[in-house]
């Protein structure tokens, strides 16, 4: 029998992840190489489109459907999740390490007793095996790493792997009832914060620091995040002052971001935040030091008064826009 | 009820970090350690949980004799006992897992503390995989927590927002930044913590799954252009971020 590798997709609100569709086109890219099955489960009540994951190569996927796995409760999930991979013998199992898929993965790893690897960033298939590579000390290092029991879960950082359609096919959704559901742990309301995109998965991060000179100031990121439609960070510093809360601070005890674009505002580059940082892929510094460390790794800069620069830097960027 | 909290000792988050000449570890006798930051939060909720509900409080570390620093950190603050299972062999996170889950089965705790990721390896998988050895509830990333009687409510950070999630005792909470502020020790607790005996185990060993193979330097960003000293070098940098970088 031709052996498994099952991907997770998960849903919020009905829609499958974009990093669920990145981690199922690296599932497929994977199984080809591998000479693998690639399959998929999600788990949730309807949701939109889940047959347009067959673009990105996923030919079959079971959706255990019940009104209350809508929203994600850990002990309806593991179950679920742990019930299906032994059913169905999958050896390799991918999860997006979003929010939930970092809690999800490791109770259904111990119950397996198999290896986990988390916030994978490169996953090859070399000498006949899966070598992953994961940052560690928040990026300051990577490792390569190998899972050596028989079953492997990997967790994928989001945005790092691009998701790009490969067929016009759609996937085979196979439903699944759910009579019963496991909701000893369960979530009871979801307080969004007003639809703001957050940092860790954002294309472009505008992130603002003491350069700002104080939280009234912060307006001016915000406003430069809202034309390029990206998402608002923010240092360990404004953080810590209170200017800002912690779920924008990027970098160690903050958050890694990876996205296309990072703009640095009135943000030296201590060593914790280059970490969380460094692996943008454009990265643009604004600072009036001109001996700031963020300087070092960005690809363009500009030595002077944030206050003074972004207000025209958000003018320019709506005319080409308009 | 005895209320358990894990912690570990790292270095500081503004150390530098090399590798060592084998390349399969990191070169840390230069770096400061401390309490792992997000344990910080854990034993302070530890210490909120106790003044509510009263109990016992104990933190285990799991780690070399240098792991003592930690401990006495935990107990200065005010945590009432310190277990250090010394183990100084590499172990991956299931089988750190698996000592800490054999300690509290122990113990018999039924509220256990985890910071919600260690700043070494950034896992951020133990606290999740011991709630799952012990057939614990669990919830992770918490930056809010109402236990009241068995029942607990807390409040999760997700990506744009927080989930309200409710479970019951016996439960594992790992703590996110924001929960609460850690309290400093007092010089009488820092007197106190002294005379305390940090209670010595040797923890079984399990066979790990996940191998290192080797460390590396992340590629190193080379410097790039500095357009200029005042806005005038803005529309340059919009229009190569449009037509360079196809960024905008």
């Amino acid at each position: 029998m031709t052996k498994k590798i099952l991907v997770f997709l998960e849903q919020r609100e009905s829609q499958v992840k974009k990093s669920s569709i990145e981690t199922a086109k690296l599932a497929f890219d994977i199984s080809s190489k591998m000479n693998y099955e690639v399959e998929a489960i999600t788990i949730g009540n309807d949701i939109d489109k889940l047959e347009e994951v067959g673009n990105y190569g996923i030919k079959k996927i079971v959706h255990y459907k019940n009104p209350q796995l809508e929203n994600y409760s850990n002990s309806a999930y593991k179950k679920i999740l742990y019930d299906h991979i032994i059913s169905t013998d999958a050896e390799i199992i991918l999860l997006s390490g979003t929010s939930l898929g970092k809690d999800l993965a490791p109770y259904v790893s111990a119950k397996l007793d198999c290896g986990l690897v988390t916030d994978c960033i490169a996953l090859e298939y070399q000498n006949g095996e899966l070598i992953a590579t994961r940052p560690i000390y928040a990026g300051k290092i990577l490792t390569d790493v190998r899972i050596t029991s028989p079953r492997k879960i990997f967790l994928i950082r989001p945005n790092v792997f691009k998701a790009e359609k490969i067929t016009e096919e759609k996937a085979q959704v196979k439903i699944v009832e759910l009579e019963n559901v496991d909701l000893s742990t369960k979530v009871i309301e979801i307080n969004k914060s007003n639809g703001k995109l957050d940092v860790a998965e954002a294309d472009i991060v505008v992130a603002g620091g003491r350069g700002l000179h104080g939280p009234e100031n912060f307006y001016l990121v915000e406003q430069l995040a809202e034309v390029l439609g990206g998402a608002v960070g923010a240092s360990r510093a404004v953080v810590d002052a209170g200017w800002r809360p912690h779920s924008e601070q990027v970098g160690q005890t903050g958050k890694t971001v990876s996205p296309t674009l990072y703009i640095a505002l009135g943000i030296s580059g201590a060593i914790q935040h280059l970490a969380g940082m460094r692996s943008s892929k454009y990265i643009v510094a604004i600072n009036k030091d001109k001996d700031a460390p963020i300087f070092q790794i960005a690809d363009y800069g500009i030595v002077g008064d944030v206050l003074e620069i972004v207000p025209k830097m958000i003018e320019e960027i709506k005319k080409i826009k308009s | 009820m005895k209320i358990a909290v894990c912690i570990n000792h790292v270095p500081d988050t503004a150390a530098k970090i090399s590798i060592t000449s084998d390349g399969k570890g990191v070169e840390t006798s230069g770096a400061a350690y401390v309490v792992n930051p997000y344990d910080e939060f854990a034993i302070e909720e530890a210490l909120r949980t106790k003044e509510k509900l009263g109990g016992e409080t104990i933190a285990i570390s799991l780690g070399g004799e240098a792991n003592k620093e930690t401990l006495r950190k935990a107990l200065a603050m005010g945590i009432d006992e310190a277990i250090l299972l010394k183990d100084e062999n590499v172990r991956d996170s299931l089988s750190v897992a698996k000592a800490l889950s054999d300690e509290i089965k122990l113990i018999g705790a039924e509220i256990v503390f985890f910071g919600k990721q260690s700043v070494d390896y950034d896992n951020s998988i133990v606290g999740q995989l011991v709630a799952e050895l012990l057939n614990y509830n669990s919830i992770t990333t918490v930056v809010k927590l109402n236990i009241n009687g068995n029942n607990i409510v807390a409040e999760r950070e997700i990506e744009g927002g927080k989930e309200i999630v409710e479970t019951s005792i016996p439960v594992v909470i790992t703590t996110q930044k924001g929960l609460n502020e850690p309290r400093y020790a007092s010089l009488k607790g820092i007197m106190a913590a002294k005379k305390k005996t940090i209670i010595e185990k040797q923890p079984k060993s399990y066979q790990n799954y996940v191998e290192i193979i080797e460390l590396k330097r992340p590629a190193q960003k080379q410097a790039g252009r500095i357009l200029g000293t005042d806005a005038s070098a803005v529309p340059e940098l919009v229009r190569l971020l449009r037509e360079e970088a196809k960024v905008i």
